[in-house]
């Protein structure tokens, strides 16, 4: 019999020379060596388009047979990953494909699991191993055998309903076991639809039938996930559009009882390393697009804006017209879209502007960059003009030569392999997961329009003849709060996402974040910024503790303090200041404890505390190399002055 | 396809799931033969081989398997 093709990264780009690379990475670790150059390498042949085999053999030579410091991730804690995987049924090298998907995106992760159908047990046992592990994130994954339990085909409906809720129910309890434990991330993967079925076409007819109570349990376990702010694993969903027999071989089933076959291992793997690289803010935030032959057909500077293959008439006009409206449906749910092109930039804006199919509007796009200079040049302009990382950019480019040079000037943008169809790129977009979220918030389907009023207010910083007239003429309003349930996901959100204007990038989850609200000795401060263009939403967090023991006067330390950088270069900071040191006054403090801490993106704020007035203070337990802890006196504090109106938010 | 095609796609399937280049593969090597060759390699074994060769080796055939022999009488009867 032929194998059914395998669900295959085909996005991914095979670098030059993998096998060889592989056996000289294998040399270099088994030798001297430094860490963190072979995890430079190991992270570079993670991002190959690799297959079951080459998962396991990057996997093999990574674990076995050395020390755990072999190979080091240079950002230490803040990249690591402790996964737990309770299973229901044999893992395999599953586990290895998790480890490689991992290491792609930069994390490190050390998994803990139990023999399969163990896992509950442990949850169960504070002195198991599972406690010990003390997992970041813990993988529920439940094989349909297993969901069915004793469960008859041929049951009354009532029986099949109360027995799916006590599924849920018992899943629900495992859930928050999990979350009271170690306040951690947890993932719930749905179960394979990979039973046959009974009548055919209208299976729902037989409540029972085990095809269609898996359909129903997935369908439960979503709402009840959603509700729990638990994150789905939908493999369901993808063996539907893979096909069955690549997601599940019924010989390694029956050989091994191992749910997911291993063809569809990388794949899997890299799912579950992107919904924890969305927990902790790593998925890609911006899509750039190159214009000719990618978003249109045709080149616009030859062939005229009559001359492009855009929308109805064409096969490849429509399918042009639908990478638009893929790309527009992004935006609408928080993605920001710039434009890069090899262009004159009068002639790519009137193809905007004059063409009558065009999807996308200039509105819709927050950079546009049509010019000569080379693509790479331009990518940092972006990058620094949205204030997003190189490393949260997407670049869709249709051209070959382009996409090799960013990749190579700039290999930390994901560039990825294009299918030639237009028609196809949508789902390539899709397929590879780059803008995976697990939270959807107000602020997400306002953000295109925020930062499309950004361009409005750069260019009336430009006009404005100083800075401070400027500031005023934004009539700006913060308005803080302490936290609540309501804007709980923003918070966390924020918490979880900000790099740059983040004092010490401190990531918590969202249970941690909900224990603060009631939390007597904890001042937790958000804060909203208003001004004549539009509401920004929450833009700032401040988090800052009762220092317990300190002699009098009482300090509060301020252990998170994060802004949006859409803000940036308003004043905020001050006006903000002033809210945090009124508050702790209120609750009777003398003193701010201001702490910096260094991270590879927050270079930006070192100087905060010092700027806003704080004196450096001996604090050798939290001062950290090329950090900053500095002490403000509250008792002769006078508000600083800002152009920024303040107010308490309206209660929720 | 010969069965020094076989055995030399095996080498590089071998070299990669042990971590070794230094494995010398005959008919009659087996599980004993090869330190780390458990029954979760044995699945790696068999799943790079469908995947190398793009064949389905079926529960029986899996039962039947003893030694690389059997496996190479496998391929070459599917491939």
């Amino acid at each position: 019999m032929r194998l059914h093709g395998a669900p295959s990264l085909y996005w991914l780009t095979e670098p030059p020379e993998w096998r060889d690379r592989l056996r000289a990475l294998r040399a270099q670790i088994a030798g001297v060596h430094d860490p963190a150059i072979a995890w430079r390498e190991a992270m570079a042949l993670a991002k190959a388009p690799l297959d079951f085999q080459r998962t396991v053999a990057l996997d093999q030579a990574l674990q076995f047979g050395l020390g755990p410091d072999a190979v080091r991730a240079p950002s230490g804690d803040r990249h690591a990953v402790r996964l737990a995987i309770l299973s229901t049924s044999t893992t395999g090298r599953l586990g290895a494909a998790i480890r490689v998907a991992c290491l792609r995106r930069g994390l490190a992760c050390t998994l803990y699991e139990p023999d399969y159908g163990q896992g509950l047990q442990e949850l169960n046992d504070p002195q198991s191993g599972l406690y010990r592990f003390a997992p970041t994130a813990v993988l529920f994954a439940t094989d349909a055998r297993t969901a069915i339990g004793g469960l008859a085909p041929v049951a009354q409906a009532d029986e099949a309903h109360s027995e799916r809720q006590a599924f849920v129910a018992r899943l629900t309890r495992a859930w928050r076991r999990a979350r009271d434990a170690w306040s951690c991330q947890v993932i719930q993967q749905t179960c394979l639809p990979l039973f046959p079925s009974l009548l055919g076409e209208n299976e729902h007819l037989l409540a029972a039938s085990p095809a269609h109570f898996i359909a129903q349990l997935n369908a439960d376990l979503r709402l009840a996930a959603g509700e729990a702010g638990v994150d789905i694993l939908g493999v369901d969903a993808h063996a539907a559009q893979d096909g069955m027999a690549v997601w599940h071989d019924a010989a390694l089933w029956f050989g091994a009882k191992q749910e997911i076959s291993a063809t569809a291992a990388p794949l899997y793997g890299d799912l579950v390393a992107r919904v924890v690289a969305a927990r902790r803010g790593l998925s890609a935030k911006g899509l750039v697009l190159d214009l000719d032959n990618t978003i249109w057909g045709g080149v616009v500077g030859d062939d005229g804006v009559a001359g492009l293959v855009l929308g109805p008439g064409s096969a490849a006009g429509e399918a042009y017209l639908s990478l638009q409206a893929y790309a527009k449906a992004l935006a609408a749910r928080g993605v920001v879209l710039a434009v890069c092109s090899k262009n004159d930039e009068a002639v790519a804006r009137s193809a905007f502007a004059q063409h009558p199919e065009m999807l996308l509007r200039l509105d819709d796009i927050a950079w546009f960059a049509a010019n000569w200079q080379d693509k790479a040049t331009n990518l940092r302009a972006i990058a620094k003009g949205l204030n997003l990382g190189l490393d949260s950019l997407v670049f869709v480019d249709d051209n070959p030569a382009e996409r090799d040079l960013v990749r190579r000037e700039l290999p930390m943008v994901s560039t990825p392999e294009l299918p030639e169809d237009p028609a196809l790129v949508p789902q390539c977009l899709a397929d590879a997961g780059y803008f995976e979220a697990v939270t959807v918030t107000e602020e997400d389907r306002a953000r295109s329009g925020l930062y499309r009023s950004n361009a409005v207010r750069a260019e009336l910083e430009a006009q404005a003849t100083d800075l401070e007239s400027y500031l005023a003429d934004l009539q700006m309003r913060l308005s803080w709060a302490p936290f609540d349930p309501i804007n709980l996901p923003r918070i966390v959100q924020l918490i979880n996402k900000t790099n740059q204007f983040n004092l010490t990038a401190r990531r918590m989850t969202q249970a941690q974040v909900a224990d603060l609200i009631a939390a007597p000795d904890v001042l937790t401060l958000q804060f909203r910024l208003r001004d004549r263009f539009g509401d920004n939403g929450i833009i700032a967090v401040v988090i800052a503790h009762a220092v317990a023991d300190a002699a009098p006067p009482a300090s509060y330390r301020i252990d998170t303090w994060l802004m949006s950088c859409r803000v940036l270069g308003r004043g905020v900071e001050s006006a903000t200041l002033n809210v945090v040191a009124a508050q702790a006054l209120v609750r009777g403090a003398g003193r701010l404890i201001g702490v910096y801490r260094p991270t590879e993106r927050n270079g930006m704020v070192a100087e905060h505390y010092a700027k806003l007035g704080f004196k450096p203070c001996e604090a050798p337990d939290l001062t950290e190399e090329g950090g900053f802890v500095g002490a403000l006196d509250l008792d002769d504090f006078t508000p600083r002055p800002t152009p920024i109106a303040i107010d308490q938010m309206a209660s929720p | 396809m010969t069965k020094a095609e076989i055995y030399a796609a095996l080498a590089d399937i071998f070299e990669d799931l042990f971590g070794r280049s230094d494995l010398v593969l005959k008919p009659s090597t087996s599980a004993k033969d090869i330190a780390g060759w458990d029954s979760i390699r044995q699945i790696d074994i068999i799943m790079a081989v469908e995947q190398r060769f793009q064949i389905k080796l079926t529960t029986r055939d899996l039962d039947r398997l003893t030694n690389l022999g059997d496996l190479v009488k496998v391929i070459s009867r599917l491939a």
